[in-house]
């Protein structure tokens, strides 16, 4: 029951907070009410006996990204952008488009019943190691070149944001 | 964990996309030391022909098989569209040379985001697991993005960057959903293993697997812009330096065939009556859509991406069709649209000259009088779009509209032709305009060798194709018998 409980929590506060977060006036705003967020979303990892991904939520998404996020806000007039209306002439056909998705999820997700066959790492697995092992064990091992593809599309990413930025070329 | 076999076997796999990677990086590093941007693409180029030839090598050795935990696959398969691949590459960086320093656009990077994208098409078409896809297809779509926004200086240049970057992040999204739907119902990412899972957990009426594939074909049909995915490609198209334009109406587009066939072939092949019915749908809007709107364009880049977009609805006639026989006649389409297209851009490329764009169509107004090599060449490349005997392209849709034929799907390569001869409008338009009018002023060329060169390699192929057809068709036929 207690499980039950907490997740109805977290699920309830999430959903509340992603609304919160798009229709502040305030871009700050926004961005605080992503931050309360994306700790909620960390404590729903935690109930699923992930950790180590808990914290790589906090500290990727509410460390780093978030901040850049204020930057870039900081860089805009928020004047301006305060003024501005927040939902434009689309709006009615998003609300459609939502409702007739969370419609067409509640009737997917009510019929599944088979569920797939569990891999090696149960609960007592990750926990007789440590998760964070686990994960780079797994890492360094299967998924050593997935692991190794991303390195080089972050080095792309970081091309990218020299090419498009630098000063300009005579 | 000891160096065995089975890891030295994966990077003998992988190397002909280490060299890419490898080679990408050593440009960056040349591009400090070194001025002449020439010297650069030269080196991009000596990369590639390395590439290729390991890969020969492999292919000659008779190695294939799944390596890295099943996660990389070296077959015949993903062999032929990395040819494709390849050619896309050497073509893009013959024809950039003189485009970019008339656009002032020439950076090292260039080359280098080239290489590193090409690399990523090449994972895609070797992936067996869909994480390897999905990095693989972000890896593409990362250097494409900045490629398309290159030519800082114009605003067009990165209006299209801007669209075509928030418009493909949301298609990687799509295709992540459909991923993880995927996972949460047969609990494995691998493709083989997913087919097998379907059928042991039952899984073939799940709704739930439906949704996962609609997500599928949303993400790949934004990657080979089929009609309502579209939306992008004409913007894009329009905005990007003509060089890259060329690159992503080919290299891209086969790379998003590559892993349609791949995952809808082998993860989802007991469900083709489901998908078929969708693929079917989409291709005849595709088709409609493309050659219709193509009518209006007097901007002939944007001309191109129209006919791109309908391109794409004749080639998934081989993914509908899902015979042997139609995976070889649509990767022959690629292969034989590949050299087409990319040549049609350079001729657009050669009318580009300081101040003149030469997109439009008045630019070719007379070009038959004053230049008449170059519009003898562009007829060639227009003949062979529309499908015009002898040139390769209609070859291409030959076999690839028999093969529909053969598997039964005859009222939707009616229509296939039907929107063939609608699209001789607007081609034939433009060898009108060339041909029957009269010069308006003079029109400069800027020649270069290299641009000659993939000009002559593009119109040499497609005409030699349309004579001796059979010669990609059997290396096709040969590359289909892995999946």
């Amino acid at each position: 029951m207690l499980p039950q409980i907490f997740f109805a929590y977290f699920a309830v506060v999430i959903t509340v907070l992603s609304i919160l977060v798009i229709t502040r006036k305030n871009p700050v705003h926004s961005v605080i009410w992503m931050l309360v967020l994306f700790v909620h979303i960390a404590a729903l990892y935690i109930f699923l006996n992930a950790e180590f991904l808990a914290a790589i939520q906090i500290i990727v998404y509410a460390g780093a990204i978030l901040v850049l996020f204020l930057f870039v806000i900081m860089l805009l007039n928020l004047k301006k952008e305060e003024q501005e209306r927040k939902f434009h002439g689309y709006w009615p056909l998003g609300v459609l488009a939502g409702t007739f998705f969370i419609v067409f999820f509640i009737l997917i997700l009510s019929k599944i019943s088979v569920f797939p066959k569990l891999g090696p790492y149960s609960i007592q697995a990750i926990q007789s190691e440590g998760s964070i092992m686990t994960i780079g064990k797994v890492l360094y091992t299967d998924y050593i070149l997935p692991f190794e593809i991303a390195s080089i599309v972050l080095l792309v990413a970081i091309i990218g944001a020299v090419v498009l930025a630098k000063k300009r070329i005579e | 964990m000891v160096l065995d076999n089975t890891i030295l076997l994966g990077i003998r796999l992988i190397s002909p996309e280490l060299i890419l990677i490898c080679t990408g990086l050593f440009l960056l590093l040349l591009d400090i030391l070194i001025k002449r941007k020439e010297t650069v693409a030269f080196a991009g180029l000596i990369g590639i022909f390395l590439s290729i030839w390991v890969n020969l090598k492999l292919s000659s050795l008779g190695l294939s098989g799944n390596v890295f935990s099943g996660m990389f696959v070296f077959d015949r398969y993903g062999s032929f569209f990395k040819l494709i691949f390849y050619i896309t590459a050497i073509l893009t960086i013959l024809i950039s040379l003189r485009y970019l320093t008339i656009q002032k656009g020439g950076i090292g990077e260039y080359y280098a985001l080239i290489l590193f994208a090409t690399a990523g098409m090449m994972f895609m078409a070797s992936a067996s697991d869909l994480i390897v896809l999905y990095l693989g297809l972000e890896l593409m779509a990362l250097s494409t993005y900045i490629l398309t926004g290159i030519l800082r200086g114009q605003i067009r240049s990165n209006e299209a960057a801007i669209k075509y970057f928030l418009l493909g992040a949301f298609s990687s999204a799509i295709l992540l959903y459909g991923i993880s739907l995927t996972y949460g119902l047969t609990g494995t990412t691998n493709i083989n293993e997913i087919a097998s899972s379907l059928q042991a957990l039952n899984l073939l009426k799940s709704p739930m697997l439906f949704l996962g594939l609609i997500f599928f074909i949303v993400a790949f049909g934004f990657k080979i812009a089929l009609v309502p995915f579209h939306m992008w490609a004409p913007d894009v198209y329009e905005g990007a330096p003509t060089s890259i334009t060329a690159f992503m109406s080919v290299g891209p587009k086969a790379a998003g065939f590559a892993v349609f066939g791949r995952v809808f072939f082998e993860a989802f092949g007991s469900l083709h009556l489901e998908w078929s019915g969708i693929l079917i749908t989409l291709s005849i809007l595709t088709m409609a859509i493309g050659s219709i709107l193509a009518i209006q364009q007097t901007n002939l880049k944007r001309m191109l991406a129209y006919s791109s977009i309908s391109h794409a609805g004749y080639a998934i006639l081989g993914i509908i069709s899902a015979t042997p026989e139609g995976v070889s006649g649509m990767m022959n389409y690629l292969l034989i649209y590949t050299f087409m297209n990319i040549g049609a851009f350079a001729v657009l490329i050669m009318l580009n000259s300081e101040g003149v764009r030469g997109e439009e169509l008045s630019d070719y107004e007379g070009l038959a009088k004053t230049h008449p090599l170059a519009s003898f060449i562009m007829l060639i490349f227009m003949f062979s779009l529309t499908g015009i005997p002898p040139t390769a392209g209609f070859m291409a849709k030959f076999y690839l509209f028999m093969a529909a034929i053969k598997a039964g799907y005859m009222p939707i390569v009616i229509v296939a032709v039907i929107f063939s001869v609608v699209s001789a409008f607007f081609y034939l338009r433009v060898v009108m305009y060339m041909y029957m009018k009269e010069p308006k002023g003079e029109v400069a060329l800027s020649t270069s060798g290299s641009l000659n060169l993939a000009l002559i390699i593009t119109a040499a192929v497609t005409l030699l194709i349309g004579i001796f057809p059979s010669v990609f068709l059997e290396i096709a036929k040969a590359s289909v018998g892995g999946l």
